[in-house]
């Protein structure tokens, strides 16, 4: 596997090499994916609209739909305004959705279609909705068109109706799977607190199979709920790089107060999430919650001999990666290697303190780097374990390594898009996996005479 | 045995059903897509094929880079192929079509690149300022780092657009390593699918690296078996079968190729051609260049196998051929037989539909026949008139803006190498003149002579339109790619991605008939499917005869 990587330090510095991140327009339109009855629309030629809904549908293997303006080489050249208006009226004409979320693509800003523009002279019909964000694919991440999709959907929707702050919280959960979603929903529930959280996949990307098939499955944050979000006491962005944009102009814009926090990956962050939620709103902690954090204090406990002190390199989203650093370090494993994709000095800065905190030195942590320097820093120095998403299941053969898939993409496991990794049930999930990944390898490595029953 | 058949009338009115909610344009465009087979017309009506989608309209198309990159020249194991743009594309074609490939006599397991992405991912000052000196540095970098032995470099969008010139990056980078190094023109916007991209793949190919080499390998019968891209290990299943039977395999492209075998391409005696759509420039060009005749198979099903080898065997004069073809099939088909009968009595009168590619859902016809089903409505997503019609209709096909931005090359007889195809298939010229009346060289009959009346064509259809079929018609069997397998499935019906297998194969050949008649069984009849109502929902008296 992999024979071709050179062992040592490599001149690579230029480009990338097996990437560890996309293009902004895939985030833009799985963000757009949970707003209810939305069709995400992609403003560009139409391979990225169907490069995008493979990718979406081999993660969540359910229907991503999502139209094109399936530019041609005469739209490069003389603009993309009427295969927008066009797709504009075929699409609330045939496909009928309240919302249509319009991204762009490298095309269409290399070329610079100012869509607010043609969206104004575009024929919407009435009642109906039209938002759009920038998404070139040349800046940033596809955390990042996740994170400005959300944003979009502040500045087209919420409305401040004037009153005072309504008792209620907005959350904005960053690019999670929709089993995250629904299990923050039912933390927030299990809290008494009213919650508007966008967007939200759950019931839409792991819809039941019924026989009844609809183009606009149940789940996703309404058009309404988006609007009163302007109304919300507080807003907490789960996850700096994914959310905190969308937060911010809230707060800014109808003075809804925004608290930034991890995406509750792990006990500590999962604890700042609840205590965030019991300071604003002065709720109690139910019994139920307490129960849930004891059994994974508990599992910790019992469990640390199968992992602790292992070495692990985790890379991923950048938010996704900040709090499964915390959680490694939470279960006393040495995040040794700490890699995104996503451009951003933040990254850094985030994990050099939990490093720091837990007096790990010599790591090597890096934002906008690539598997490819991942693999050399592995072949350099062996790690016990890694955390990754599907693109790491190659280093993990070639260096015969345990692999746990997070995060976005896993295409070549089922299941995970409806199991929660937030709060203390994903906890539970997260310790499983890792436990099972360095045990199932134990067991496969030891001599016959160490081969034991009980572990 | 119980044959379904649509009847004409009721799939008329569901098409003008299908049709009705469109706004007139759209209505009148995708009208001229659709086709209803009537076995007493005496010619295939005309399609419209191969045209621009309709903004907006949900199809399952790609772009011409996927057709380049993703198709035609990723596979290629031992070269590095540079995606030069943004990161996305390079990312998306990364590892996601199942082209296998492995070491061999000449590429060794630390020549083989295909499992890699190479991108130069592209920021905002490069789109400002251009991106050609990235290219050149990223070239430099993997020469040092890699020493490939040649190198692909694929255009996206933004790179037309802001005018980077990768072919003189190529040409400097040749100069400075005495490697070749491929720039492909394929931006996204070009053409109307990814079948741009497939031709300028062949273009490049063609003209740069096949005839360059010059080792024929040995064998009294070298073939080459073009537009397989062994996915799932259709291609392994393939070259099992043809060496067995006594020819040598000089180079399968581009699935499990290697850059060092595709040079060596003219060193062959026939060609064979798989997936008519994307590989036909090559066989066509080779026959301009080097007398190359090509043949046109179908390894898809038992019959279609056995048809295609003894057509293979008859283009050459040799009773040993013959005799160890009819060997094979004889020897394999009884092997199969028994276990494709159990799934036989499963599938037996079942239907499908195969919206998919452009050449599968005709391949894929005779598989299903074998196992007593039939595709009721067949489509493409990206084919030509040619690939519905037959290749007779391509001088009356009309080039507009779209198509004629594609680079045609015209080539003419290579002075040293050309041979005519008699010298090619090592037969008199007479022998040859008979055997063209009964083997159809340099010829696609298209899908459409192998339909039945009522049975539908259709031509990028969309997801209204995939959406009301299945509906409407109800099939047992939807056979598409990825993003339709889900949607197809809350509608309750079965569906099997032909274009990735569902990470099963190979499909080709016997071994895959084996293959595919289970993963449909088991498709059809996972318990599941009788478990969608919850019991709680069900009337009374079904209850009441469950617990009886």
């Amino acid at each position: 596997m992999l024979e071709c990587v050179p062992e040592g330090a490599s001149g690579h510095t230029t480009g990338k090499i097996n990437p560890a991140k996309t293009c902004q327009p895939i985030g833009a339109m799985y963000a757009a994916l949970g707003i209810h009855g939305c069709l995400p629309h992609s403003h560009g030629s139409q391979g990225c609209c169907a490069y995008h809904r493979m990718h979406l549908t081999r993660h969540f293997r359910d229907p991503v739909l999502a139209s094109s303006s399936s530019f041609t080489e005469g739209t490069s050249v003389f603009g993309g305004a009427a295969n927008l208006k066009t797709s504009i009226k075929n699409v609330f004409q045939i496909y009928n959705p309240e919302i249509m979320a319009v991204h762009t693509t490298c095309l269409s800003e290399t070329i610079g279609d100012d869509i607010p523009n043609i969206l104004k002279q575009a024929e919407i019909p009435e009642g109906k909705i039209v938002i759009h964000v920038n998404t070139p694919s040349y800046q940033g991440s596809h955390i990042t068109g996740f994170s400005g999709m959300v944003k979009a959907m502040v500045s087209y929707l919420a409305q401040s109706d004037g009153g005072e702050k309504k008792d209620q919280l907005n959350v904005i959960p960053g690019f999670v799977n929709p089993g995250d979603m629904r299990e923050i929903h039912r933390i927030v529930s299990e809290l008494g607190v009213k919650l508007i959280m966008f967007p939200d996949t759950s019931d839409v990307l792991d819809s039941p199979l019924t026989s009844k098939y609809e183009m606009y499955p149940e789940g996703g944050a309404t058009i309404a709920e988006i609007r009163d979000s302007a109304n919300s006491s507080a807003t907490i962005a789960l996850g700096a790089f994914a959310s905190n944009d969308a937060a911010d102009l809230l707060q800014e814009k109808f003075g809804v107060t925004g608290i930034p926090l991890k995406l509750p990956i792990g006990l500590k962050a999962t604890d700042d999430f609840l205590m965030a939620i019991k300071d604003w709103f002065g709720v109690t902690v139910p019994k139920s919650l307490a129960v849930e954090r004891g059994q994974v204090i508990d599992t910790l406990i019992d469990t640390h001999f199968h992992y602790q002190g292992k070495t692990v390199a985790i890379f991923g989203d950048p938010d996704h990666v900040i709090a499964l650093t915390e959680f490694a370090l939470t279960m006393g494993m040495v995040p040794k290697y700490i890699l995104t994709g996503t451009p951003g000095k933040q990254f850094d800065v985030e994990i050099q303190k939990l490093l720091k905190d837990a007096r790990i030195e010599g790591s090597k942590v890096k934002a906008e780097g690539d598997l490819f320097e991942l693999h050399q820093w592995i072949k350099e120095e062996k790690v016990d374990l890694i955390i990754g998403t599907t693109y790491g299941k190659y280093i993990a053969r070639a260096e015969d390594i345990p692999l746990v898939r997070v995060g976005f993409p896993v295409i070549d496991r089922a299941v995970h898009p409806l199991m929660p990794v937030v709060g203390y049930r994903g906890c539970l999930r997260l310790i499983e996996q890792i436990s099972n990944a360095l045990l199932e390898r134990r067991d496969r490595d030891c001599l016959d005479e160490d081969y034991e029953l009980i572990l | 045995m119980v044959r379904w058949h649509l009847k004409m009338t009721d799939i008329e009115v569901t098409i003008d059903e299908m049709l009705t909610p469109y706004p007139e344009t759209v209505k009148k465009n995708r009208k001229k897509h659709l086709i209803i087979k009537d076995e007493a017309a005496t010619c295939c009506p005309q399609i419209e094929a191969n045209t621009r989608t309709i903004p907006g309209i949900i199809s399952q198309r790609g772009c011409a880079y996927a057709g380049c990159k993703g198709v035609v020249v990723g596979p290629i194991k031992d070269m590095v192929t540079i995606t030069h743009g943004p990161v996305g594309c390079g990312y998306y074609s990364w590892g996601t079509r199942r082209n296998k490939a492995r070491a061999d006599d000449t590429t060794p397991k630390d020549k083989i690149y295909s499992q890699l992405c190479f991108t130069t991912d592209m920021q905002e000052p490069d789109i400002v300022f251009g991106g050609e000196k990235k290219l050149a540095r990223m070239i430099d970098e993997i020469v040092e780092t890699f020493h490939p032995r040649a190198i692909n470099i694929c255009a996206t969008c933004p790179v037309g657009l802001i005018g980077d010139d990768i072919g003189a990056v190529a040409k400097a980078a040749e100069e400075r390593y005495g490697i070749q190094v491929l720039a492909y023109n394929c931006e996204g916007y070009k053409g109307v699918s990814q079948s741009a991209g497939h031709h300028i793949a062949n273009n490049n190919v063609m003209e740069k690296i096949v005839g360059t080499g010059n080792e024929r390998k040995p064998g009294k019968h070298v073939i080459n078996i073009l537009g397989e891209y062994n996915i799932g290990g259709d291609g392994w299943e393939l070259e099992r079968i043809i060496k067995e039977i006594g020819y040598t395999v000089n180079c399968v492209l581009t699935g499990d190729s290697s850059y060092l075998d595709i040079k060596n391409l003219h060193l062959a005696d026939l060609n064979l051609v798989q997936c008519h759509r994307s590989i036909n420039y090559i066989a066509e060009m080779m026959e301009t260049k080097y007398g190359t005749p090509w043949l046109k198979v179908n390894f898809i099903g038992i019959e279609s196998t056995n048809n295609s080898l003894r057509q293979i065997a008859r283009c050459f004069d040799d009773e040993e051929l013959a005799r160890k073809t009819e060997e094979v099939i004889a020897r394999e088909t009884a092997r199969i037989g028994p276990v494709l009968d159990q799934y036989r009595k499963i599938l037996q009168g079942r239907t499908a539909f195969a919206i998919v590619g452009g050449s599968r859902s005709h391949h894929y016809q005779y598989l299903l026949h074998d196992l007593g089903m039939e595709m009721i409505i067949a489509g493409y997503e990206f084919a030509h008139r040619d690939d519905y019609e037959g290749r007779q209709v391509i001088p009356t096909i009309k080039t507009d803006a779209d198509s004629k931005n594609i680079p045609e090359l015209h080539l003419v007889a290579d002075q040293k190498m050309f041979q005519e195809a008699h010298v090619h298939l090592n037969m008199s010229k007479e022998k040859f003149e008979e055997l063209k009346t009964k083997v159809p060289f340099n010829y696609y009959e298209g899908i459409y002579p192998n339909m039945k009346s009522g049975q539908v064509i259709i031509d990028d259809a969309n997801h209204h339109e995939v959406e009301v079929l299945i509906q409407t018609v109800k099939p047992d069997l939807f056979l598409s790619g990825v993003r339709d397998k889900y949607i197809v499935h809350k509608m309750g019906v079965a569906s099997k991605q032909l274009h990735a297998y569902d990470y099963s194969g190979p499909y080709a050949g016997y071994n895959g008939a084996i293959n595919f008649a289970r993963d449909v069984v088991n498709a059809l009849t996972t318990p599941a499917w009788k478990l969608i109502t919850p019991p709680w929902e069900k009337e009374p008296e079904i209850r009441s005869e469950f617990n009886a």
